[in-house]
């Protein structure tokens, strides 16, 4: 089919291999590519693992390429296939079942292994590195059987175990040789300032530590040392380097000293074969980062489609230690000589560090700690050997003076177009201008989902950033302001106020009269027009099913199998033995997969079927909880003076109460509420939208509180006497975050957006004003109703939304 | 509808469906999502998420001819399956015939 194109054969299908075939897709068509992987996985962010062991990212999240991509490419790809040799006289690639390739151009990219320590005991079940998925899944794996832990090496990549696993719940020790962590990047005042960040974290440390033996019989029991003390740890992670993996390039005869040897065109000693990436070694170095492959891999790609191309020189490399939480960055040379003149900030109060390196007046390498704004900045002042300036000195260090921003925009136009401003997914900065002007993009995010720069640690932000402001220009500060989405350039404010003096009535007509340049809108505009509509026009305004989101429309959580969660309502987190009974017996007749106590005290039924839904809510015959719901959640309360000693009002009636008063009218946000009998505060009021604490003689109010992703402790807002001036403070600050808060705007967000003292005067100091919200919330109140119950008694609604139609074949 | 052999099933009449509300029909094991736009128009999908992680599609958002996904808020183009950019992907397409208010979907 493809005869006259010529064979590419890759052996590696990690991300030195693949961002050379993406870089040669880009440049030509005249290859048929096969790609053998040794991994049963298609190709992924290695240098992302560390996420998937912290918890944030899933190993379906750092797919780089799906096997999609390599169909739609023509890409034939062997995953689980490991080669054996390149076999020079016939030209054809050899793997190990046996299998041979014709080739007329070779691309080795194995990578690199663990290094493992050549001593006794290292063999032992439970003795892992860190290089890949497997190794992370052992991981993740272990700490569900084992506590203690160890991790040989304090470098980057030990580290980063070691927080995965104090994440996962084990006690971990990191054991280093040096004194100083990470002694390849960092100097030892940051090294310090790492180490006791990470203390902080829960991980322990033994420093200046010679392994020599690991104990146990068939499992790992223990670390024994230099000094003959020793560490128990049931697992052990080996994290104390890599080494290339150049057996392919061995079995095939190719030169090979630490790594395979190649020139500045990444040939090999072979012809037609060449190498990029952890497992070759260039001028002497071999690399175990990730910027210099796609530097190699772009010379690579150019040389190999017969582009003209500037040879690959070497790369300045730079490090981000990616522990969330734990800025360490540093690039060229960093630990001081007698040839270099130091630059050196420190701060113990802010906890930041700053060097930076000078030979003869030029930048040569930086360290960081704590602060790593500049890094971007100064990574690309070093690799560009700039001369320290006053004016430098002045925007690095901080002199107090003001106009970098000139200064900044020069440099970028200094950048060449081919150097690297993402190094986690190659992304140059050729490649976001081409997508800034040829797609329009106005914002950071755009350049994100279009070319996939500060998709992964988010480093390159600032460059990302200024590039933008470079190319838009003056078009920058008006291309900032953003409708509430794509489709219409209004704020809420200005949307709101057209509903309120045009009399617009539904989500339609809005768009129409106010020019949305998607006639039906989109996921985020129409839920939100829904929601201002129904809150100006509590009485009249026809709830659109269709411009819900899927749980509300529901009246359910969907679950990512489809199945739903359903919870019913417990007032105050109170519920009765017959209750009890009757969800437990609802929960074994429709199969519920988990019961789970939820945080704001009430029982999720997790794993119900869509076509279930409406039975399972008739059967357990109670209100809904709206645990859905952009609307009052649940109000959590403590004992309080029914039972507590220590109580000193009533938290489990007021709670009831409470949820009872406020319920299925919607809010711009989900909305939690708390009551505590005392200040004690057992039902945690700090954390919640509103926070009631009673005293001795009433009541105190917090507002604004959050215990989620943006976490925030709530604001006092007054004292009241007696229980109705509670409620009608409550309902009057619920009115009024209805009516001013932004969709999807959480109090604590909201909170700070209208301040704090403005809200009290509007809704606690002017009394006819609170009346008034007071009057406008128990309006709406009227209108609602129960939401399970009202879809129960409307059969054609009811089919048609939760039943499957069956067809007869 | 082209040259291939397809079966049409008998599904019945557009007023089993809500406008922009999805609904799932089943037929041998399968799952085909269908949604009615604003008018009178039907798409029939594979109900299975093109999203690495899956899920159904039925009871996502449907805003013209397009369908933001219930679970990721992928944007999906119901006449071709195609999911827009910056994502990708394609979900399988169904061929609709509507006469007289009966509705038949090509498998």
């Amino acid at each position: 089919m493809n005869n006259n194109k010529q064979k590419l054969v890759v052996i590696g299908n990690g991300m030195a291999g693949i961002s050379t075939v993406e870089q040669i897709l880009k440049l030509s068509t005249q290859f048929e590519i096969t790609v053998f992987g040794s991994e049963p996985h298609p190709n992924y962010n290695r240098i992302m693992l560390s996420y998937v062991l912290e918890g944030s990212k899933t190993l379906d999240d750092i797919v780089l390429n799906d096997w999609h991509w390599y169909a739609d490419h023509g890409i034939t790809l062997h995953t689980g296939t490991k080669v054996a040799k390149i076999d020079q006289m016939s030209k054809e690639v050899v793997t190990e079942q046996g299998m041979r390739v014709p080739y007329d151009k070779v691309i080795i990219a194995t990578g690199s292994n663990s290094f493992i320590l050549p001593i006794p005991g290292s063999d032992k079940q439970g003795v892992i590195g860190f290089r890949d998925i497997a190794d992370c899944n052992q991981m993740l794996e272990a700490a569900k059987t084992y506590k203690k832990a160890a991790v040989i090496g304090g470098g980057l990549l030990g580290l980063e175990a070691a927080k995965g696993l104090v994440q996962l719940g084990m006690d971990v020790t990191v054991v280093h040789l040096m004194e100083d962590l990470m002694e390849r990047q960092l100097d030892h005042q940051a090294a310090l300032m790492l180490r006791h960040e990470l203390e902080r974290q829960g991980i322990k440390f033994k420093m200046e530590a010679q392994t020599v033996e690991l104990l146990g019989d068939e499992r790992v029991s223990g670390l024994r040392f230099a000094d003959d003390t020793v560490l128990e740890a049931e697992f052990v992670v080996m994290a104390v380097g890599i080494k290339p993996n150049v057996e392919v390039a061995k079995n095939s005869g190719i030169e090979v000293n630490r790594g395979i040897v190649v020139n500045d065109y990444m040939q090999t000693s072979m012809e037609d074969v060449y190498s990029v990436g952890e497992c070759n070694e260039h001028r002497g170095v071999c690399y175990g980062l990730v910027a210099p492959l796609f530097e190699q891999g772009m010379v690579l790609a150019k040389h190999i489609c017969g582009v003209d191309t500037a040879p690959y020189e070497g790369s300045v490399v730079s490090t981000k230690l990616k522990i969330s939480g734990v800025d360490v960055f540093s690039t060229g040379e960093f630990i001081d000589g007698p040839e270099h003149t130091v630059i050196v900030s420190k701060d113990d109060w802010k906890r930041t560090y700053k060097k930076i390196l000078l030979k003869d007046g030029v930048m040569v390498g930086a360290v960081l700690y704590g602060d790593i704004n500049d890094s971007a900045e100064l990574q690309k002042l070093i690799k560009q050997q700039t001369v320290m300036t006053d004016e430098l000195y002045d925007t690095l260090m901080g002199s107090g003076c003001c106009g970098g921003g000139a200064k900044k925009t020069a440099s970028i136009e200094a950048m060449p177009d081919e150097e690297i401003v993402c190094g986690c997914n190659g992304v140059t900065k050729g490649s976001i201008i081409e997508a800034v002007t040829s797609q329009g993009l106005t914002t950071v995010d755009e350049i994100k989902a279009c070319t996939g720069a500060t998709r992964s640690c988010g480093g390159c932000k600032p460059v990302v950033e200024q590039i933008l402001q470079y190319v838009l220009g003056d078009g920058f500060e008006t291309a900032a302001k953003e409708g509430i989405c794509g489709c219409t350039t209004l704020d809420r404010d200005e949307i709101v106020a057209e509903i309120r003096t045009k009399g617009l009535q539904t989500t339609k007509e809005v768009m129409n009269v106010l020019g949305w340049n998607e006639p039906e809108g989109c996921s985020k505009c129409r839920p939100a027009l829904n929601y201002y509509l129904g809150m100006v026009y509590p009485d009249t305004y026809e709830d659109e099913k269709e411009s819900r989101f899927v749980n509300e429309r529901m009246n359910a959580n969907i679950q990512k199998d489809g199945t739903y969660t359903v919870v019913p309502r417990m007032y105050g987190g109170v519920t009765t033995p017959e209750d009890l009974k009757k969800i437990a017996d609802v929960s074994l007749k429709y199969d519920v997969k988990v019961v789970k106590v939820t945080g704001g005290q009430r029982l999720d039924l997790i794993g119900v079927k869509k076509e279930d839904l409406p039975k399972v809510w008739e059967e357990l015959d109670m209100p809904s909880g709206y645990a859905y719901a952009k609307s009052l959640r649940t109000v959590k309360t403590c004992v309080g003076s029914q039972f507590c000693r220590f109580g000193t009002q009533d938290s489990m009636s007021m709670g009831a109460l409470l949820e009872r008063k406020f319920e299925r009218i919607d809010y711009p946000a989900k909305f939690k509420m708390a009551v505590n009998g005392c200040p004690r505060n057992c039902a945690e009021a700090c954390t919640k939208d509103i926070g009631i604490v009673g005293n001795d003689g009433g009541w105190e109010i917090f507002i604004g509180g959050n215990g989620g992703i943006k976490a925030r402790l709530a604001d006092s807002l007054c004292k009241v006497k007696t229980d109705e001036e509670l409620i009608e403070v409550c309902g009057a600050i619920i009115q009024y975050y209805r009516e001013t808060g932004n969709y999807l705007e959480r109090t604590s967000e909201w909170v700070e957006r209208v301040g704090l003292e403005h809200i009290k005067a509007v809704v606690v100091d002017d009394l006819e004003n609170r009346r008034a919200l007071m009057e406008r919330v128990e309006f709406a109140l009227q209108q609602a109703e129960e939401p399970w119950s009202k879809m129960l008694n409307d059969d054609s609604s009811r089919n048609k939304m939760f039943d499957t139609v069956e067809l007869k074949g | 509808m082209g040259a291939e052999q397809e079966t049409l099933l008998y599904v019945g009449t557009l007023d089993l469906f809500m406008k922009q509300i999805g609904r799932v029909v089943e037929w041998n094991g399968e799952q085909i999502a269908i949604f009615r736009d604003s008018g009178d128009n039907l798409y029939a999908l594979e109900n299975k998420n093109p999203h690495p992680k899956g899920g159904p599609l039925a009871e996502g958002i449907v805003s013209g001819h397009y369908l933001y996904d219930p679970l990721y808020d992928w944007k999906i183009d119901l006449k071709t399956g195609l999911v827009q950019a910056p994502d990708t992907g394609q979900v399988k397409v169904y061929s609709v015939k509507i006469e007289d208010g009966n509705v038949w979907i090509g498998a």
